[in-house]
């Protein structure tokens, strides 16, 4: 789904949020009118469920309005629909005559609600199965012919980048990829290069039907004023399991945008100084996991 | 071997850990002959500098013997003299490359942790917590040093470790701190904090033409030391720095005020003291900056305040307005001690400077915990603490 779609249906979610806004302060400052309007003043019920309603909706303009993707959210609305329309459904059937009527035509525009409510919140849950997207650059003081070169060899990528446990070439721009995966399983894929442009650029996808779908591209520029080259990073993937698999990764620390950095910023250290820096605290120099569980700075036995 | 670790707010131990081992193929093992005890280990010692572990070895200023090199270094050999910087440098990169070493790209692993706090990742530096690299220090009888082929001044004369030590850190801050100044014919230098690092500061200023130096403390041994160099002085204890300052430049202020406190400043007013203390105490503000604050204020419009003081984090209330409406310039770094080495090993050789001055104690590795305390209580006039494994 486009970029574009997502950003109407989170404008249409806020909409909702604005929406919900209004009718929760009118629930809350003028109960008797609401329960006048749609048919339901003869019940003694209503003095409390009206604004009992108003603040639930409150809450979901509160979760609406304060998110910065609110389409999902619109689940709320949905759940709230349903209650609304079993309380109106029981109200319907069980009144005449004017009050029957407003009941039944307050139900309709419920139904309408919900309806839209339900498509937002579709639409808006829609991008859990979304691609990733990373992006990272860094400036290695080398020419950029060195570093292009460095990189082209896809068998160095694993001297640098921490979750990479090996990178074989297999020919004719073919190579089988190996990856240490969540919980110590590795993922294994093959991958091709799509576009190579000597000193410019490498691009490449996973061959159809990999574990994991993939595809990226590292592009190298000169840095003004003989400040090297400029290395500019896109990944995008499909998480191995699901956005799920994402936070798990975030909740350890794993934070995969900050894995790129550092694995640019190891791969300046191999390419200007010649190999991965240790320090006592990260002796082994590549292990992700130790940029939050340092060893004490003290000699490894 | 032994070596002096970090276990705690306050507590440093020595302690048995493992010898050094290569790591890096630029790497050499030094066996430490002598090391000192630094204000910047004072501010891990009381735990204002984030990200430290328990069992880290201490230790950023020490000399030694090379015992092995990495089979990058080729410069070096088992057997030769050599003075450690520091911050920790590759020689590579842009910023080294451009003599700013104590920012070198590349010697912290740990630049993720750095950029959450500070935006872009400083150097690596010995014993200095993880943010900073999570190197083990030289607080110790032997250590690791990375870029051996960069760092490491060889001594080839028979100069003594005690003139020669402070090469690894202290002496090239003052006289870093006082080049930041850009001294001019004329300029009136003031100089917060006569500790080891401000007497050098007040040294490299006079050498640099300053024309008068002011040095600002409250100890009574150490405003001495200071006027023994040269400077007047001014117990902040005993007067307003402020209106004596004012005085004493017939209005102008100082052309350019030097900080050499840092982080954990005292302030004679309590109540003013108590106010920044609590919120570095409740971890709302990390620092506490009187110095530097009282410097922004001194310093004449359109001049210069060196920072060379250390600082962790966040500082609050800071006189903004002074500094933009004055037209002053801030510097700060930590010291790029590199670029330095040589110009001062040779004022060293010729009699120009003995930094060995500064020492008022010498004491075995082992009594390190002692050193911290009496170093930190400023206790039977502690000036330097020169520990020997
Ligand atoms: N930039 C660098 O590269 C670098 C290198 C070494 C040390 N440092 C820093 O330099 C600072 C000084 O180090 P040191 O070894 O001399 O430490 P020190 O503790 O011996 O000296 C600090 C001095 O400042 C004085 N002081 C405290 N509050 C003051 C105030 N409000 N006004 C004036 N003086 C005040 C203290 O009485 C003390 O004499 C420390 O912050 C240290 O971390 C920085
Ligand atoms: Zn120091
Ligand atoms: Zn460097």
């Amino acid at each position: 789904m486009s970029e574009e779609h997502h950003r109407k249906t989170d404008r249409l979610a806020r909409a909702l949020g604005w929406g919900s806004l209004g009718l929760g302060v009118i629930q809350l400052t003028a109960p008797n009118a609401v329960a006048r309007l749609s048919g339901v003043d003869d019940s003694p019920w209503a003095r409390i469920t009206v604004p009992l309603v108003g603040v639930r909706e409150l809450s979901h303009a509160a979760v609406l309005l304060g998110s910065r993707r609110p389409a999902p959210w619109a689940w709320t609305r949905v759940a709230g629909d349903a209650l609304d329309l079993t309380v109106l459904g029981c109200s319907v059937a069980n009144r005449t005559g004017w009050r029957r009527r407003r009941a039944a035509a307050v139900t309709a525009a419920v139904v309408g609600i919900t309806a839209v409510d339900l498509y937002t919140a579709v639409c808006g849950s829609r991008r859990t199965g979304r691609r990733v997207t990373l992006r990272a650059a860094i400036t290695v003081n080398r020419p950029r012919e060195d570093v292009y070169w460095y990189w082209h060899d896809l068998e160095n990528l694993p001297r640098f980048m921490a979750h990479l446990e090996s990178v074989r070439a297999t020919g004719d721009g073919r190579s089988h990829w190996k990856v240490k995966g969540p919980a110590g399983r590795s993922v294994e894929w093959d991958a091709v290069i799509i576009d190579d442009r000597p000193g410019e650029l490498i691009a490449w996808h996973s061959v159809e039907g990999s574990a994991v779908g993939n595809s990226g591209s590292v592009r190298f520029t000169d840095a003004p004023g003989g400040r090297g080259t400029e290395v500019w990073v896109d990944l995008n993937y499909d998480p191995p399991v699901g956005m799920a698999g994402v936070a798990f990764a975030k909740l350890f620390g794993e934070d995969p945008e900050q894995q790129v950095r550092d694995d640019l910023r190891r791969f300046k250290q191999v390419m200007e100084t010649g190999e991965v820096v240790r320090s006592e605290g990260s002796p082994e120099g590549i292990r992700a996991i130790r940029q939050v569980m340092q060893r004490p700075a003290q000699p490894v036995m | 071997m032994k070596a002096n670790c970090w276990m705690g707010r306050g507590t440093v131990e020595v302690q048995e850990v493992p010898d050094p081992k290569i790591l890096n193929s630029r790497d050499a093992i030094i066996r430490i002959t002598s090391t000192a005890i630094c204000g910047s280990d004072l501010h891990l010692y009381q735990g204002f500098i984030p990200t430290m572990k328990k069992g880290d070895i201490l230790g950023h200023e020490f000399m030694g013997e090379v015992v092995e090199v990495g089979p990058q270094v080729s410069n070096l050999q088992p057997g030769d003299r050599v003075v450690v910087p520091f911050p920790i440098a590759c020689g590579n990169c842009s910023a080294c490359q451009h003599g700013q070493y104590s920012v070198c790209e590349n010697s912290n692993p740990n630049a993720g942790i750095a950029e959450k706090l500070m935006g872009h990742s400083p150097a690596g530096i010995f014993g200095y917590s993880h943010m900073f690299g999570g190197y083990a220090g030289g607080q110790a009888e032997y250590a690791r040093v990375p870029f051996a082929d960069v760092g490491p001044l060889k001594i080839e004369d028979d100069l003594p470790d005690e003139k020669v030590l402070f090469l690894s850190d202290i002496l090239p801050t003052g006289w870093m701190g006082a080049e930041m100044c850009d001294i001019k014919p004329g300029d009136i230098i003031a100089v917060w904090g006569a500790g080891p690092v401000g007497q050098f500061a007040v040294a490299s200023a006079f050498l640099q033409g300053a024309e008068r130096v002011i040095a600002i403390d409250r100890f009574p041994y150490r405003l001495k030391k200071a006027e023994r160099a040269g400077a007047e002085t001014l117990d902040y204890e005993e007067v307003d720095v402020l209106d004596a300052l004012r005085d004493m430049t017939a209005g102008r202020g100082p052309d350019a005020c030097i900080d050499a406190v840092g982080i954990e400043a005292h302030h004679p007013a309590p109540a003013i003291y108590a106010y920044d203390r609590a919120k570095q105490a409740a971890r709302i503000e990390t620092d506490r900056p009187f110095a530097l604050r009282e410097a922004i204020r001194a310093c004449r419009n359109g001049g210069i305040v060196s920072v060379i003081g250390a600082y962790g984090g966040l500082v609050d209330k800071f006189p903004m307005g002074a500094l933009m409406n004055r037209s002053l310039t801030v510097r700060g770094a930590q010291c790029h001690v590199q670029r330095y080495l040589r110009p001062l090993l040779d004022r060293i050789r010729n009699g120009s400077i003995d930094p060995s001055f500064v020492i008022s104690h010498r004491m075995r590795l082992d009594e390190a915990p002692r050193g911290y305390e009496m170093f930190r209580n400023k206790e039977d006039e502690c000036l330097k603490v020169v520990l020997t494994p």
